[in-house]
């Protein structure tokens, strides 16, 4: 069997007494497209800032492709290969979309392919028609967007997305489904999200998180009739 | 027109006017106006040092003058030992640019926050200042430089021809020169924001920790921004020392770092032509209410003399009324006129073509 793409042992993280990542073993296969779901603080996109350098793990360690990359820098991972669309879109708002993605884009490109590369994406991504304006003043779901293309526009080996669906409307979220069906063709993606019905439009195997631990993970149909899933994730979407 | 043609035109405009400034000028103005221009065109430089490591890398520094202050200093020294101004020249750029990469390491490197940054360069100038104020005594010296404490350095040679010694630039040589650095500093700092690490320095600016998570290191992008920042001010730095044959340390104290600031702020941050325009603008403007010495006791004759109270008045204005600064909220002005005239062409054409129709 090939070397998992990510793997990691007993992966910790506390903030002063509070354990927000607790043991967390975790494999991902090359190609593989893998749901995280769990309530709120249930520590997901605190597991997030690590395998991506933005925090570094209290104990354990991430191994990205075998080498270990818990100490590594943010940008060394980046170049390593990982890429993160976090969950408030984290762009270059006073920029326009256009140099949004030619920042992305020219890290791996050089000379005039980033030009071609940009328009390709800007394509892909829907928003060649908004090319010139700024990215601040985009609606919420074009700037998610944006955001993913600059995502892509580094052709990393493990895309990342958290919550990609938040604040989209019925029709986007299908468009965004469609996309990550698209990516997985070629790369492996670790998606969290809450929208249960985009799960189901997604993925195979579901991850499911609870207070910083791995609760559970099974395929995505035997996690919608879990019981325990259920009651702590389900559950609590009733009750409030 | 589109953003490319309008971004050419203006490059072509600052152009023409500077190079005609630099020939023109000599042949009108008399000496005591053409020495006080060539001072402006280099504390120009000095402020186009600070908006690209602050409008443009967002590093709000507050110790530019540290490096101006090292540049001075540092030729006035290697003048004095050397004879030759060549080696002068390029040491009055390198040594505040490996002072600024050496500061800039810890400071980027260990990741302090903005505040802290601002809080630890004008410490560094102060510091600066008062090392060099207190070294009056004849031991202080370095070769046969003497520092001369609060006294300053009187007397520093000249530039003069590369090579040649007795060929010493003059006064009217030093707008000339003054003049082409500016528009040399300009031009080529626009080169370098068009390039792809202006760029990526930009994107810094708007998103760190975005820029982070693609690959790009900004500790290396911010440091080497910082680099040259200190570089250029080092060598207005050289300018100004001959520009006077003086140097005090006065050039390290706190009016001296405040009011590079207030270049940037009024003239515009993230424009180059906006801190030149507040550069020029604040010290010709300082130096007409300088002159305009209280000649009548009336109370009001006696205000427009106190040049710090008139410019401190300015910049609140300025901070308050006009945040972004006085060229972008200008080419702001420019945007809405000419979007509201399309604005009144397009609604002028809907009748026609209703009529038609």
């Amino acid at each position: 069997m090939a070397a998992p793409l990510l793997q990691t042992r007993d992966l910790s993280m506390h903030f002063g007494g509070v354990q927000a990542v607790r043991n967390v073993n975790f494999t991902l296969a090359e190609g593989e497209l893998r749901c995280l779901i769990g309530p709120n603080g249930a520590g997901k996109s605190t597991f997030f800032k690590m395998l991506t350098g933005q925090l570094q793990p209290s104990q354990g360690q991430v191994l990205f492709r075998g080498h270990d990359i818990s100490r590594a820098h943010a940008h060394q991972i980046a170049r390593l290969g990982i890429g993160i669309k976090t969950q408030v879109p984290s762009v270059f708002d006073g920029l326009s979309v256009r140099e949004n993605i030619w920042l992305a884009a020219s890290r791996i490109h050089s000379g005039e392919r980033v030009n071609g590369v940009v328009d390709e994406m800007l394509e892909r991504i829907g928003l060649s028609g908004a090319a010139k304006r700024l990215v601040g003043q985009l609606a919420h779901g074009q700037r998610q967007w944006v955001e993913l293309g600059i995502v892509l526009s580094t052709d990393p080996e493990l895309i990342l997305l958290d919550e990609p669906a938040a604040g989209m409307t019925h029709e986007e979220v299908h468009k965004t489904a469609e996309l990550v069906r698209e990516i997985n063709r070629s790369k492996a993606l670790i998606v969290v999200e809450h929208d249960m019905q985009f799960i189901r439009m997604i993925a195979k195997q579901v991850t499911v998180f609870n207070q910083g631990s791995v609760l559970v993970e099974d395929a995505v149909e035997n996690i919608m009739r879990n019981p325990l899933v259920r009651d702590i994730y389900l559950g609590k979407q009733a009750a409030a | 027109m589109n953003a490319r043609a309008l971004n050419l035109l203006g490059l072509g405009l600052v152009g023409i006017v500077g190079v005609t400034f630099l020939i023109l000028t000599p042949r009108f103005a008399e000496l005591d106006t053409l020495l006080e221009l060539t001072v402006y065109m280099i504390m120009a430089i000095l402020a186009l040092s600070l908006a690209l490591i602050w409008g443009y890398g967002g590093i709000l520094c507050f110790g530019q003058s540290a490096f101006f202050g090292l540049g001075a200093y540092t030729y006035a020294i290697a003048m004095f030992n050397i004879g030759e101004s060549t080696l002068p020249l390029l040491l009055s750029i390198a040594v505040p640019a490996a002072f600024a990469a050496l500061l800039g390491y810890f400071m980027f490197y260990s990741r302090i926050s903005d505040v802290y940054l601002g809080v630890i360069t004008l410490t560094v100038t102060l510091i600066l200042f008062n090392s060099v104020n207190s070294t009056a005594g004849p031991e202080f010296h370095i070769g046969v430089a003497r520092l001369g404490g609060f006294n300053g350095i009187p007397g520093i040679p000249p530039l003069n021809y590369p090579g040649n010694k007795a060929a010493v630039i003059d006064l009217e040589g030093m707008f000339y020169l003054s003049t082409a650095a500016l528009l040399a500093t300009y031009f080529g700092l626009r080169l370098l924001l068009a390039s792809r690490f202006g760029r990526i320095i930009v994107g810094i600016r708007e998103n760190e920790r975005r820029a982070e998570l693609l690959g790009y290191d900004p500790r290396a992008y911010k440091l080497a921004a910082f680099t040259i920042g200190g570089a250029l001010a080092g060598f207005a730095g050289c300018l100004f020392a001959n520009w006077g044959n003086f140097v005090s340390p006065t050039i390290f104290g706190l009016a001296q770092s405040a009011q590079i600031i207030i270049w940037v702020i009024v003239g515009g941050r993230g424009t180059l032509i906006g801190p030149i325009v507040g550069c020029i603008g604040i010290q010709w403007l300082s130096t007409a209410l300088g002159a305009n010495q209280p000649s009548g006791s009336d109370w009001w004759t006696k205000l427009l003399a106190n040049a710090p109270f008139i410019l401190g008045i300015i910049l609140i204005a300025f901070v308050l009324l006009v945040p972004k600064g006085l060229v972008p909220t200008l080419a702001d002005f420019g945007h809405w006129l000419l979007r509201s005239r399309t604005r009144r062409v397009a609604t002028g054409l809907k009748p026609k073509q209703a009529e038609e129709g």
